[in-house]
């Protein structure tokens, strides 16, 4: 794992359906400025910049890294552009820690956006080479199939993803910036909505959203503040069209937890994590990554979630935040989960603060399932 | 720093069209190649480098993962970058002791689209995009900055393309003729080639590069530096990124035998040799460089490989490798390889 690592600032802007009084540049800025404000820092203390959204087609800029370099402080230094599909943004944050544990830098920004309303995201999915696998009509055309044999494998009842559907918009009513804020949600709000891909219902998924996130990485000697330390960091990639692949539970989500674990010395996950923020885009994914994460037994993820064990008073709360599914910056959902395990070990998440927090696991996906960067992140130096 | 080395590189017979070939058939063979060479099956890191705008399509790395057979799943990333940027990234995470080997590759087939059009949208999509200045305009508004002369241009090109008819996995281009411009003042032979192609290498450290190759081609510097992409707020006339660069990679502390340089234009050449300080004797992309072939998303990364090769074979001692990316040079990378 290399040199020790630390999370000194968190910088978000507020998620919503379209920011309309900012560019690209203007909204990427604005969660750097907080991070650094978050830092006691400016951008002259920033030794490199890692950059990661999701593919380039969702605004219409190739490569914009080259384009966001001046406003994000980033002219004389270097500058990394990450991209490994929903996943990137926890790729961001990995590969921003890598350099400090590596020793190259001492103060690392990393920064992902999505500004989803300069184009039309399922269409942007959609589009694919001749003789490849397509992800159908967007990302639920293409998931929904697999929950359904995680429901049929698992003899789940069919409320549970109207329960976690509830239960990460009743969190996000407590946080200031989530997207999707809808007072009073309950079931009944949600089972009225339009069945989009069976079985995910409209408030079953996640919503499109403008935002950026932002942290200020720095190596032990550069800590100011209040830390959260970085106990441990895996990625992991596996194809798409292996015959005997489990796109239910895919192995190389279980072989990433099972390395960050191990690095923060973690055997029993359920119960040494206190607060996961999961990439749950698809209500139903919370029950499936319980089990394919190791706080469940094969086929008991949806009874951690009917007793409520995952809501904000529960033993293991998942998705404090909301969740992608209350905000969805496509590109930037997976560093706001790890930006947000970093805020609970820090007591710094606010009204949706879990108390006592001290250990939290950060966790992205993307891909057809393939893609997986987590990170454990606790109060205490490793 | 940890000791880490280039101790195999391969890359595709690279063509001028399109050959029918994905993404992941263009891949395969170059990983296989490299496996074989290194006798490694499995890797500590993986990291590529590719653009989905050239395939047209979103996530156009994904399919590569089938040709890379990354099974047991592998830790794994990619930039949308050119892959020297993944081999920079590679080596970062070499240096946190755990993992002992790396695989980088890039692949990219410029023959899909209008290479010229698709560069644009780098641009600023608010202010600069709608101008409408394409990628050669911008060249030939840095080009028309420097001055240069136009035998020294068409001697670069002469030579580049040369060295390329010698070098079997670059295209067989003439020599520069005809009196007409691309844009003023660049001729169409000033712009490197359409190219499809890709290219791999393999990253060790310590004791495995000792074991694994003859001769391993040490990292002894590298790193890489943007600046400003508004040209108005650019000196056009260098290139400060390249020069902090190859300032921080060390590339003057010692002699350079071999540079290659990711010149994509005639005059970026001599923007570049002089950012480096490159001494007079150094020989400057026996590849045939850019101009001879350029796989966008590869060509930087075999620009390491070509250098690290001159290394590998026993034919120099210290070489320089430079990728780019961005109008106009914006964005460099220098890596210093030693014997």
């Amino acid at each position: 794992m290399g040199n020790r690592c630390a999370v000194i600032g968190v910088g978000q802007t507020r998620y919503q359906t379209k920011r309309r009084d900012v560019s690209i540049a203007g909204l990427v800025r604005e969660a750097a400025l907080r991070a650094l404000e978050d830092a006691g820092l400016t951008f002259k203390d920033i030794d490199a910049v890692v950059i990661g959204k999701a593919p380039d087609l969702f605004e219409g800029v190739m490569m914009p890294e080259a384009y966001l370099a001046d406003a994000l402080g980033a002219a004389g230094k270097p500058m990394t552009r990450v991209h490994t599909a929903g996943s990137v943004g926890g790729s961001t944050a990995l590969v921003g820690a890598s350099l400090i544990q590596g020793g190259v830098h001492d103060r690392v920004l990393v920064v992902a956006f999505e500004k989803q309303s300069e184009s039309n995201a399922t269409w942007a999915l959609s589009t694919h080479l001749p003789f490849n696998a397509s992800l159908v009509v967007g990302a639920g055309g293409y998931f929904a199939p697999h929950i359904r044999e995680y429901m049929r494998r698992s003899g789940a009842p069919d409320h549970i993803g109207t329960l976690v559907a509830v239960k990460d918009r009743q969190n996000a009513l407590k946080n200031p910036y989530a997207h999707l804020k809808i007072p009073g949600i309950n079931r009944q709000m949600v089972e009225s909505t339009p069945m989009l891909w069976e079985p995910i219902r409209y408030l079953e998924t996640c919503p499109s959203s403008d935002g950026a996130c932002a942290m200020v990485l720095a190596s032990e000697d550069k800590v100011t503040g209040t830390p959260a330390w970085v106990h441990g960091t895996a990625m992991r990639s596996e194809p798409m069209a292996r015959a005997d692949r489990d796109t239910v539970s895919p192995q190389a989500g279980k072989d990433c937890a099972a390395d960050v674990y191990r690095q923060a010395g973690i055997t029993d996950p359920r119960r040494e994590i206190d607060v996961a923020e999961v990439y749950v885009p698809f209500s139903w994914y919370e029950p499936m990554w319980l089990e394919n994460l190791g706080f469940a037994a094969e086929g008991e993820g949806w009874k951690l979630t009917e007793a409520g064990c995952t809501a904000f008073d529960g033993d293991i709360p998942w998705n404090a935040s909301g969740g992608v599914l209350s905000s969805n910056p496509i590109g930037a959902s997976g560093l706001i989960r790890f930006a947000e395990a970093a805020l609970q070990v820090r007591g710094m998440a606010g009204e949706h603060q879990v108390d006592g927090a001290r250990t939290a696991l950060g966790h992205a996906y993307g891909g057809g399932a393939q893609f997986f960067a987590m990170w454990i992140v606790g109060a205490q130096k490793p | 720093m940890r000791e880490v080395a280039v101790i195999a590189f391969a890359q595709t017979q690279h063509t001028d069209h399109d050959e029918g070939l994905t993404d992941f058939e263009l891949i395969h063979p170059v990983i296989q190649e490299v496996k074989e060479r290194t006798g490694l099956s499995r890797f500590g890191f993986t990291c590529s480098g590719s653009c989905d705008y050239l395939a047209g399509a979103p996530f156009s790395f994904v399919s590569a993962l089938d040709s890379i057979g990354a099974w047991p799943p592998i830790s794994e990333s990619h930039v949308e970058m050119d892959a020297a940027w993944a081999l920079y990234e590679a080596w970062v995470r070499l240096q946190h002791g755990d993992v002992d080997s790396a695989l980088v590759y890039g692949f990219g087939k410029s023959s899909m689209g209008d290479l010229r059009e698709i560069m644009t949208l780098q641009l600023d999509p608010y202010y600069l995009a709608p101008l409408g200045l394409d990628q050669v305009s911008f060249a030939a508004l840095q080009a028309s900055a420097y001055g240069a002369g136009r035998a020294e241009l068409d001697e670069i090109v002469r030579r580049s393309r040369a060295d390329g008819r010698n070098n079997p996995h670059a295209l067989d281009l003439g020599d520069p003729a005809g009196e007409e411009f691309e844009v003023a003042p660049l001729r169409p032979y000033d712009v490197a080639p359409i190219t499809d192609g890709a290219a791999a290498i393999v990253l060790a450290a310590g004791d495995l590069a000792r074991e694994l190759a003859e001769r391993p081609a040490w990292i002894t510097g590298i790193a890489h530096r943007i600046e400003p992409h508004y040209l108005g707020m650019r000196d056009l006339t260098r290139s400060p990124s390249a020069e902090a660069a190859g300032r921080a990679a060390g590339v003057g502390k010692g002699p350079v035998d071999v540079a290659e340089l990711h010149a994509q234009f005639s005059h970026e050449e001599l923007i570049l040799r002089q950012a480096l300080e490159l001494p007079a004797e150094t020989v400057v992309n026996p590849s045939g460089g850019a101009l001879a072939a350029n796989p966008v998303m590869a060509t930087g990364l075999i620009r390491i490989g070509e250098a690290a090769s001159r290394i590998l074979d026993g034919g120099a001692g210290r070489t320089v490798a430079h990728a780019t990316s961005g109008p106009c040079l914006q964005h460099n990378l220098v890596t210093v390889l030693e014997a």
